[in-house]
């Protein structure tokens, strides 16, 4: 029993940086664009937050830098598919390429100016990233470790997504940006400031990919810098948008479900031996087989934006 | 009529705005992108001077460094080899507006079908085993293609986002192979698969493996597939509009299907040729983000395999320079990755020059 319960917090935990780049993404998709950057801006974010969260000792700063850093790197891509009109696809993989470059290349410089050459967070940041334990609550059986047990990114995540359902399903800014992804030209028509909105969607998007990043290198790796820390996340966040159905709130709990797919194979009993590489290829299979059933049932609900990919161009049509 | 004109004088018309222009003609539109990959490497340059170090040392260091030494000039055609060849093969389904991402995928798809050929059938001659390998590769690379585009012309299914994620099953197939079936139970330590034997190895030829004659051949093949034939006709029109394709009663699920296993094919055998001729041996590196360079080098090279080759060769030696660059400097290797992104983002910037221009207000009335 303490075993499943520590298996249900190990995964909501592990699939929390998953869920931030998720989000991130969702937003970026819902304006039509397909940012397969998640990575490079969750890198970028990574090493943003953890060179303020060194140089400050402060972790709301190192999360607002982590932010701005990942909205900084989206607007490189906003800038160009969204005004230059340029390749969606290309556009992110570059990105991608640039941020993972870009933060090894600032942290390998870094270490290389360090007197130990190791990085590492100070003590003070590192305490208030620890998972919180409030008096009284987090000690009640079962409710404790599972509700009041984990480190705070988990929290923001949460409200983070919740958040953004509320924005993009309850606000009429919310219902033009998702017109604005179905539709671009009638989202003109109406009077929507589609290029705006374009731009302040990716970027918030990107944002909150940076905060994702932050996660990999303050919690996964323990506040100590490595080259490449992101290791592959964003592209699982990516997997996780299908998978969720461009839904936040179904972000949420799918980001547990790939986050316990991640831990799987730590807690899987000895006697069933399946080989460990079946465990952390599940997400994709698994998003492979969701990009398929909806594609057959033709869900409009449940796919991706109809203009996502394209770019607009007011005078084309 | 006046309502009417009551309200276009009250909406302002936007500063600037955007129009599209007739094309630029070809000189023009090379000398913008020149002028892209020059303000690139200053960007660049602006960088490595910010962070105290002086920009031209560096360029020069990086330049010399991929052909300072016969080594050196092999390695740089080593990372050439596969760097071309799967642009090319990617060519092929961006051509049609097949978004193929699986690149890295089909290449590591490629590199798992030729070894298992090298592992369990190296007694056979070796003309034989070497065709067998390259077949296998092409195979291997092709179904990982042909897979999305049958979902793809069926169900209308994102091949984006299919490409995507099957090279990240391929990818766990080999830690598969590696850690179960394939794990060479001579090596006591880490899991890991076998080297292959000499005989499953590609030749080498003038010092580098025999992957240089392959990666030729298929440029030549690609172009003359592109520009000649029915078939590289066939996917142009399919590119700029199925409709028309169809109206001209082509069979448009057949190209889509025939091309991606071509497509996939390609960058199977380049997996192939990574595997017998660079690493020896199968590893879950053998892609090594080979795929995903290669979609922006066959960007870059608007598609053209002339241009692509170039642009390839230029990021090879910024890959190959940026090692010396690490050991000279104590820069990290990873300025190659970023002066590749930002050299990127400039010509991706300047493309829409090529397409679109901004008109300013003013202009725009006195146009009118």
């Amino acid at each position: 029993m303490s075993m499943l319960i520590k298996f249900i917090a190990v995964s909501i935990a592990s699939g929390t940086p998953i869920l931030f780049g998720t989000l991130g993404e969702i937003i970026t998709e819902k304006v039509g664009h397909l940012n397969l950057g998640v990575e490079g801006m969750m890198a970028i974010g990574a090493c943003a937050g953890f060179m303020v969260g060194m140089s400050t000792d402060s972790f709301l700063l190192a999360l607002l830098a982590a932010f701005a850093a990942g909205a900084f790197a989206a607007l490189i891509y906003a800038v160009l598919t969204v005004t230059f009109m340029a390749n969606q696809n290309v556009t992110g993989l570059t990105l991608t390429i640039f941020g993972v470059g870009f933060a090894n290349f600032c942290g390998y410089y870094a270490i290389g100016k360090s007197e130990s050459g190791t990085l590492k967070l100070p003590e003070n940041i590192t305490a208030q990233m620890r998972n919180i334990n409030i008096e009284g609550l987090s000690d009640i059986p079962v409710i404790g470790p599972l509700l009041f047990s984990y480190n705070p990114f988990v929290y923001i995540g949460i409200v983070t997504a919740l958040l953004l359902w509320f924005y993009l399903r309850r606000t009429k800014t919310g219902l033009n940006t998702r017109a604005i992804g179905e539709n671009p030209a009638a989202a003109d028509a109406a009077g929507i400031k589609v290029t705006k909105w374009k731009y302040i969607n990716i970027c918030l998007g990107g944002g909150i990919c940076g905060i994702g990043g932050a996660y990999t290198i303050m919690i996964i790796n323990k506040g100590v810098w490595i080259s490449d820390c992101v290791g592959g996340l964003g592209w699982i966040a990516v997997a996780l948008v299908i998978f969720a159905g461009w839904s936040p709130v179904k972000a949420i709990f799918g980001s547990f479900i790939f986050g316990a797919l991640r831990q799987l194979k730590y807690y899987v009993p000895a006697a069933i031996t399946i080989p460990g590489a079946f465990y952390d290829m599940l997400p994709y299979l698994i998003t492979t087989i969701v990009l398929i059933a909806t594609s057959i049932r033709t869900s409009r609900e449940k796919s991706q934006p109809e203009a996502c990919g394209t770019n607009y161009f007011r005078e084309e049509r | 009529m006046s309502v009417e004109m009551k309200r276009t004088k009250k909406s302002k018309e936007p500063l600037i705005r955007t129009v599209k222009r007739t094309e630029l003609s070809g000189q023009k539109a090379v000398l913008l992108r020149i002028a892209a990959l020059l303000a690139a490497l200053v960007a660049g340059g602006i960088f490595i001077l910010a962070i105290g170090y002086n920009p031209v040392l560096v360029y020069k260091t990086m330049i010399s460094g991929a052909f300072r030494s016969k080594l050196a000039f092999q390695g740089t055609v080593k990372v050439l080899i596969p760097l071309l060849i799967t642009s090319l093969g990617v060519t092929l389904a961006f051509k049609m507006k097949f978004w193929n991402i699986g690149a890295e995928g089909q290449l590591i798809m490629g590199a798992v079908f030729a070894s298992y050929f090298a592992l369990f059938h190296d007694t056979l001659p070796h003309w034989i085993l070497m065709i067998l390998m390259v077949l296998g590769g092409m195979l291997g690379g092709g179904l990982m293609g042909l897979l999305p585009a049958y979902f793809k012309s069926k169900f209308n299914t994102n091949e984006t986002l299919f490409t995507l994620m099957l090279n990240y099953i391929a990818l766990n197939f080999v830690v598969y192979l590696r850690e179960g079936p394939w794990r060479d139970p001579n090596s006591p330590g880490y899991a890991k698969i076998a080297r292959f034997s000499k005989n499953a190895q590609l030749d080498k030829v003038f010092g580098i493996h025999a992957g240089w004659i392959i990666a030729i051949v298929i440029l030549i093949f690609v172009s003359i597939y592109l520009y000649v034939t029915k078939r590289g006709y066939e996917i142009s029109v399919v590119g700029e509009s199925q409709a028309t394709a169809k109206y001209a009663g082509m069979n448009v699920k057949k190209i889509v299907l025939r091309t991606m296993f071509l497509s996939g094919g390609i960058c199977g055998i380049a997996g192939m040729i990574e595997a017998s001729g660079s690493a020896v041996t199968l590893t879950s590196g053998i892609a090594g983000g080979v795929g995903f360079t290669a979609i922006i080098v066959a960007w870059l090279g608007g598609l053209n395999p002339f241009y692509i080759f170039i642009v390839a060769s230029l990021f090879s030696i910024m890959e190959k320079g940026s090692s010396v660059v690490e050991s000279t400097f104590g820069l990290s290797g990873a300025c190659a990755d970023v002066l590749q992104g930002i050299i990127l983002f400039f010509v991706l910037g300047c493309e829409f020059f090529v397409r679109y221009q901004f008109v300013t207000r003013k202009e725009r009335g006195a146009r009118a």
